[in-house]
């Protein structure tokens, strides 16, 4: 689980230090994750009168932000980390902003999914959307559980889902655009799904963040922008 | 040669070790090791130090960076029974050789150590001491050159008007800049310095700095410092020791942020213990 050792300071007030942050981190990447959870049900399963409980929690992630931000400030000012330590604080205020604007696509699927309750056509591309929002919040799961556990392996096979998702998007992308061309009246609806479709993919683009910030941390090395190395493949 | 080197601190591309190694290190160690009576100090070190930049070297209390400057000047010689194996290089110049001139290779690598000691004379006269000893006898000269040197200790401006006071009277930053300045009139190539800021106050501590940045494109410095901010503030190398053995040099960011080494990346981040 440390596989940095990020809890074997000298200092014990600097190992809870880093511990909390990383718990804290945590902790936050669940309220996210059951935003989506909470997006995904608004939107396929036509969960009415959710948008109230979904601001409310966009309110706490903000405060988790906040709150995490500070205290790697404090981090900095008061133990000027290196290596290590260093990358992890680096990482986690980026990871920060990654985890926030994920909330918020998941609230702007919810805020769409209401526009689309009483919506009684599509029920494949329904499915198709459905589909999207469970590999795009396994996604989300599998970045934080490679924060949590220092796990490469786990980081590079979320990033390689993403192509996955870029893909499955594509086809509901045309599908939607096909649904246009043959019912004009239903652009509106079709234009909905479409932005929550872009939503869901955007949420996969923001959890390969993720995970190129726990490559940076484990590895020393940045990816981003550079491509994968050869032997960077998925498992199986 | 070292033009083609781009320094660190610049923001350009930071030099690998192997891009410093290859433009002429100022002063290059092989299988360096010192022994203080049956106890090993140094255990087989292999540096190269670059010439015209900071170079730091940290590690633990007792693991031989002081050991190691004291080497590179033969300050060895000057304390009994320890032994010296391998070799260091002045440039071209084998230090150790039988015919070395000591006092000449003192004058080329100089240092300053922690607490500044200038001589029980005025201001003007330490920085003159060693000029008088390589036997420059006129005033213009010797004022001349007193004078550069303070300027380039960043000391000229506060002491301009009381050159013939006496140093004892000056701040303990002052003093640090003036024994910086005796020790550059005589034109050193290297100068080291074993824990220089460590009796000053945190401002004096960053004018030496700034110092220390000021004097890197004209001499190779060698730092000593137990301030690890220090080491990573003011350095373009750092060289990690432990037990009397280099375990890692490398230019300065790269180290701190992501050594190769697990016993450097503890030491670094307060996990050695």
């Amino acid at each position: 689980m440390d596989r940095l050792h990020l809890t074997q300071h000298i200092s014990r007030q600097f190992n809870s230090e880093i511990e909390d942050v990383r718990r804290q981190v945590l902790a936050m990447g669940g309220i996210v994750e059951e935003q989506i959870a909470a997006a995904v049900r608004v939107l396929v399963a036509r969960e009415a009168g959710a948008l109230g409980e979904i601001r409310e929690r966009e309110q706490r992630i903000n405060a988790a932000e906040l709150a995490i931000d500070e205290q790697c400030a404090f981090i900095l000012a008061r133990r000027q980390p290196a290596a290590s330590d260093l990358r992890l604080v680096l990482s986690v205020m980026k990871m920060l902003a990654d985890l926030e604007r994920i909330g918020d696509e998941a609230k702007r699927i919810a805020r769409l999914g209401e526009h689309l309750l009483n919506e009684e056509s599509g029920a494949d591309v329904t499915a198709a959307l459905a589909e999207l929002g469970h590999v795009a919040r396994d996604m989300l799961r599998g970045a934080l559980d490679a924060f949590a556990r220092l796990d490469e392996q786990l980081a590079l096979d979320v990033m390689h889902r993403d192509r996955r998702l870029d893909g499955s998007f594509r086809s509901v992308s045309a599908t939607l655009v096909a649904r246009m061309q043959q019912v004009p009246e239903q652009i509106p609806v079709e234009l909905d799904r479409l932005w929550c479709a872009r939503s869901f993919e955007r949420i996969g683009d923001r959890c390969k963040n993720l995970c190129e910030f726990v490559l940076y941390l484990v590895r020393g090395k940045d990816v981003r922008h550079s491509g994968l190395a050869k032997g960077d493949a998925p498992r199986g | 040669m070292s033009n083609s080197v781009t320094p660190a601190i610049d923001g350009g591309a930071s030099v690998s070790r192997e891009q410093a190694a290859g433009a002429a290190p100022a002063l290059r160690t092989r299988a360096l090791s010192l022994w203080y009576g049956a106890r090993r100090a140094l255990d087989a070190v292999d540096l190269d130090v670059p010439a015209r930049r900071i170079t730091a070297l940290i590690g633990p209390s007792g693991c031989g960076k002081s050991s190691l400057l004291r080497c590179l000047n033969r300050l060895t010689d000057e304390i009994e029974g320890t032994r010296v194996e391998g070799e260091v290089r002045l440039g071209e110049a084998d230090v150790y050789a039988p015919d070395a001139f000591v006092h000449e290779l003192r004058r080329r690598v100089g240092i300053v150590f922690q607490r500044p000691n200038p001589f029980p004379l005025s201001i003007h006269d330490n920085v003159a001491y060693g000029l008088r000893l390589l036997g420059i006898r006129s005033r213009r000269e010797l004022d001349e050159r007193v004078e550069a040197a303070l300027k380039a200790a960043a000391l000229w401006d506060e002491v301009a008007s009381r050159l013939d006071d006496g140093a004892l009277g000056l701040s303990l930053g002052q003093q640090q800049r003036l024994v910086i300045a005796r020790a550059i009139a005589v034109e050193p190539e290297v100068l080291m310095l074993d824990e220089p800021a460590s009796a000053l106050d945190p401002a004096a501590t960053l004018r030496f700095e700034e110092l220390l940045h000021e004097l890197a494109g004209r001499y190779t410095l060698l730092l000593v410092t137990h301030n690890m901010q220090q080491a990573a503030r003011v350095s373009d190398f750092t060289a990690f020791m432990h037990a009397g053995r280099l375990i890692e040099f490398g230019d300065t960011d790269a180290l701190f942020t992501n050594p190769r080494e697990r016993q450097t990346e503890d030491f670094i981040t307060g996990r050695y213990g």
